[in-house]
């Protein structure tokens, strides 16, 4: 991995919060263009982990870096897990957008063909010209997402963190996304750090993987992260990494004291759908 | 009805119809925010806390206008300081915060009743008396107004952006402290303006009344904030107007002209509703239908 490509690097990183150790010693790092998988379970450390490359939560220990000179505030693009958009917002999915491209700047925004030219590139890139010019508040949420997609991406930052983008989403749209994402990663350079509590729908199209329990991390190529012997060194306990019907899960051994979604003890819970 | 001729060369009548228009043109464009970031509630009890501000104005005999405008600063003070970590623990702020301001209020007009014998002084702080306006107070008035919508204008976007998240406008390198911060300033200017016009109690009217009824129609910020100044300006100036007029109605006896106005922009938010409602009837049927006609 050539140093100048390098678009984000984690060493060291430990963060406690309230007294409480949530990241121990992450280590990883990203390369333009490449498109990761921040996996693990709820309250494994994906969203700190996610703040803390933001800034918004101070490292104990450790560095994180983004590539090239310097940070610029603003240069990463984020799309957070959960926004409410009040459908009475008389915002509509291009101004949403277009707030993504100058929203930090003071005074109203002057009318201007380049901005808008701009805006309209972005919302054909996410596929969301149709509903253009719809209230944000009233899209579904497949196309909310898009729209926020294109938010973070408009002012093309060399990283994109997106957290849990695919929760609440249906399959069809959940596939769409993750589509999407590659394809503009790749395009674009942008490195792509999404976190998800599932791995499945992203095994196909993950170049790297950040698995995250208990705020321990193990980073790699999919196929070299996701066994048996690296999670369950990983967990602390055993645990079995199951292939079935083209879907990876990964099953504890035993029932444990501390819940790890990411471990499957409902497999009929994940069976595929036909 | 005939309008009475020469209806402008009435001094009271001019001052009401600037300071008026200046309190709906300041109140749209903050209302619209206001609205938008769900503290209605927040602003109306603003209002509430500065009728302790007008009443002490009235108690040692200085501008209302500069005691209103305390009051409401110092109450958006309290409240942008305090670390609030939820929605529920805001409004309880907000309510203990009214309730205080209004028992302040409470024993300064009664000091303004008896120990000044400025016995209409609690009719006009609460629900206010636009006619009744004194002539000084116009340049400083105009000043605030200019204030409140150069501060409302400079943070338009990166407030935008915080409404919708504000982590999404962190990641942007907003100051998203300031920003609110600035907005509650912009806040209390507007505040203080309304209650001189329309008094404490009916400020929220002016503040909320025309900004709601935008966003019943408007799909665009710019588009809000122009409509909301139409409909506040229209119900001022046509409430100011109705209200010279009615002396003519009920000789002698002239309406007030906070119930005109008042009355007005509810009209103005009842026609908006069923107007914004038939507009989105088609977008139900049709989701991926054109809403352009």
């Amino acid at each position: 991995m050539s140093q100048a490509a390098a678009a984000l690097t984690v060493a060291g990183a430990c963060v406690t919060l309230g007294g409480r150790p949530v990241l121990r010693e992450v280590n990883f790092s990203l390369t333009a263009g490449e498109f990761c998988g921040l996996i693990g379970s709820n309250g494994s450390g994906k969203t700190t982990l996610l703040r803390a490359i933001l800034g918004f939560v101070p490292l104990d220990q450790g560095r994180i870096e983004l590539g090239g000179q310097g940070t610029l505030p603003g240069g990463i693009g984020y799309v957070p897990q959960k926004i409410e958009l009040d459908p009475g917002l008389p915002l509509r999915a291009r101004d949403v957008v277009a707030l993504g491209l100058d929203g930090a700047r003071l005074g109203p925004a002057l009318p201007s063909r380049s901005r808008a030219e701009r805006v309209e590139q972005m919302l054909a890139a996410v596929g969301a010209s149709e509903f253009a010019d719809r209230r944000v508040g009233l899209l579904s949420g497949g196309q909310q997402q898009r729209v926020l997609v294109a938010h973070a991406l408009v002012r093309r930052p060399r990283l994109l963190l997106l957290d849990e983008p695919l929760a609440n989403l249906d399959v069809r749209s959940t596939a769409e996304i993750v589509a999407l994402l590659r394809r503009l990663s790749r395009q674009s350079g942008t490195a792509v750090l999404l976190s998800a509590h599932d791995m499945n729908p992203l095994l196909g199209a993950m170049d790297r993987v950040v698995y995250l329990a208990s705020g321990a991390a193990v980073a790699g190529k999919a196929d070299e992260v996701v066994r048996t012997e690296v999670l369950s060194s990983l967990y602390g306990y055993h645990v079995d990494v199951v292939r079935v019907h083209g879907r990876v899960v990964v099953v504890a051994a035993e029932a444990r004291e501390e819940s790890h979604a990411a471990v499957e003890r409902d497999p009929v819970h994940t069976a595929p759908v036909p | 009805m005939v309008l009475t001729a020469g209806f402008l060369d009435n001094e009271p009548m001019r001052i009401a119809l600037s300071v008026g228009g200046g309190a709906a043109l300041v109140c749209a464009v903050v209302g619209v925010a206001t609205v938008m970031r769900r503290q209605a509630f927040a602003a109306h009890a603003l209002a509430d806390v500065s009728s302790a501000g007008g009443s002490a104005a009235y108690l040692i005999g200085v501008n209302p206008l500069l005691g209103f405008l305390a009051m409401a600063a110092a109450a958006a003070g309290i409240m942008e300081w305090a670390d609030v970590r939820s929605a529920r623990e805001r409004d309880l702020l907000t309510g203990v915060v009214l309730g205080a301001g209004l028992g302040l209020a409470a024993l300064l007009l009664y000091f303004d009743a008896t120990v000044r014998s400025v016995g209409g002084a609690a009719v006009t702080v609460l629900f206010g008396s636009m006619f009744a306006i004194p002539a000084g107070i116009v340049p400083l008035a105009l000043a605030v107004a200019a204030v409140a919508l150069l501060a409302s204008a400079i943070i338009h976007r990166p407030l935008l952006v915080s409404t919708l998240s504000a982590d999404l406008a962190r990641a942007q390198g907003i100051r998203v402290r300031a920003v609110a911060l600035t907005h509650s300033v912009a806040l209390a200017l507007a505040v203080a303006l309304s209650a001189m016009t329309v008094g404490a109690i009916l400020s929220t009217a002016l503040l909320i009344g025309p900004a709601a009824a935008a966003l019943r129609l408007a799909r665009r910020p710019a588009s809000a904030v122009a409509l909301a100044a139409l409909i506040g300006l229209a119900s001022t100036w046509g409430g100011t107007v109705l209200a010279y007029e009615s002396y003519y109605w009920t000789p002698g006896r002239g309406w007030p002209v906070s119930f005109c106005i008042v009355t007005l922009i509810f009209c103005a938010y009842l026609a908006a509703s069923w107007v914004g409602a038939r507009a989105e009837r088609p977008q139900v049927q049709h989701p991926s239908g054109c809403q352009g006609h």
